[in-house]
């Protein structure tokens, strides 16, 4: 008898994909979403459960359904994906330097002059008499 | 650490009205000690982030060292923290 085509493994890898895509793509520019990243987790999730429904039926009824192969490879694919994810969202960008010897509340912030967006220099002693708030951005992913 | 001209194209673009410098050699990420070596594209040396809140003397009254490059404050934390710190412009002395 025909096999039917078992939509769940390729929808469960198709989800699982755009979950890390997203992140990166879009999740990442809000900080509800970014800081920690449980919508995509959540993705992750269904993804995975969809995964496990096709592979599941792929093997246990495999008279009627195909996906035998498919099913147990796209969700080991799946599971390093996530993996990379993980590891990326815990670990790899908790990976900064100590910088202890960076300027502590009460110092006087070391002056300094560097050339603004203009090419104009700016020298951090003349801002003086207003508050001035210094962002060291990353300037990478 | 981006020149100037990329500074200017960034501000430009999205319609940035603050001051951005230019640490071409990361000499005062150096100075601050918030070098990350090879942290950035094709090993390039970058900045950790981090953010130093001034007051109108040039002293640091509020350091946010991130333990993590993702999290990052949100404009309302610094507000708050300018707030309670009473940072911003000092009101006339009441007559």
């Amino acid at each position: 008898m025909k096999r039917s085509w078992n939509w769940h493994i390729y929808a469960g890898f198709g989800v699982v994909v755009f979950a890390f895509v997203s992140y990166f793509l879009f999740f990442s520019q809000f900080p509800l979403t970014r800081d920690v990243p449980w919508l995509n987790l959540l993705l992750f999730a269904l993804g995975l459960g969809l995964l496990g429904i096709g592979s599941r039926r792929g093997w246990s009824q495999r008279e009627h359904y195909r996906g035998r192969i498919a099913g147990p490879t796209l969700t080991a694919l799946s599971a390093l994906v996530l993996g990379f994810f993980l590891f990326y969202s815990f670990s790899f960008s908790a990976q900064l330097p100590e910088s202890r010897g960076a300027p502590k509340v009460g110092e006087a912030a070391p002056d300094f002059t560097l050339p603004d967006q203009q090419g104009k220099p700016v020298k951090l002693s003349e801002l003086r008499g207003q508050p001035v708030l210094l962002v060291f951005y990353r300037g990478y992913w | 650490m981006d020149t100037p001209e990329q500074s200017k194209k960034l501000a430009d673009d999205r319609g940035y009205a603050f001051t951005i410098l230019s640490d071409a050699e990361r000499r005062v990420i150096r100075e601050y000690d918030l070098l990350h070596t090879s942290g950035g594209p094709g090993g390039a040396d970058i900045a950790r982030p981090a953010e130093f809140l001034l007051d109108a003397d040039g002293v640091i009254r509020w350091v946010n060292l991130t333990e993590s490059y993702r999290i990052r404050p949100k404009p309302e934390d610094i507000l708050a923290v300018i707030d309670r710190l009473q940072l911003g412009s000092p009101l006339p002395p009441p007559n």
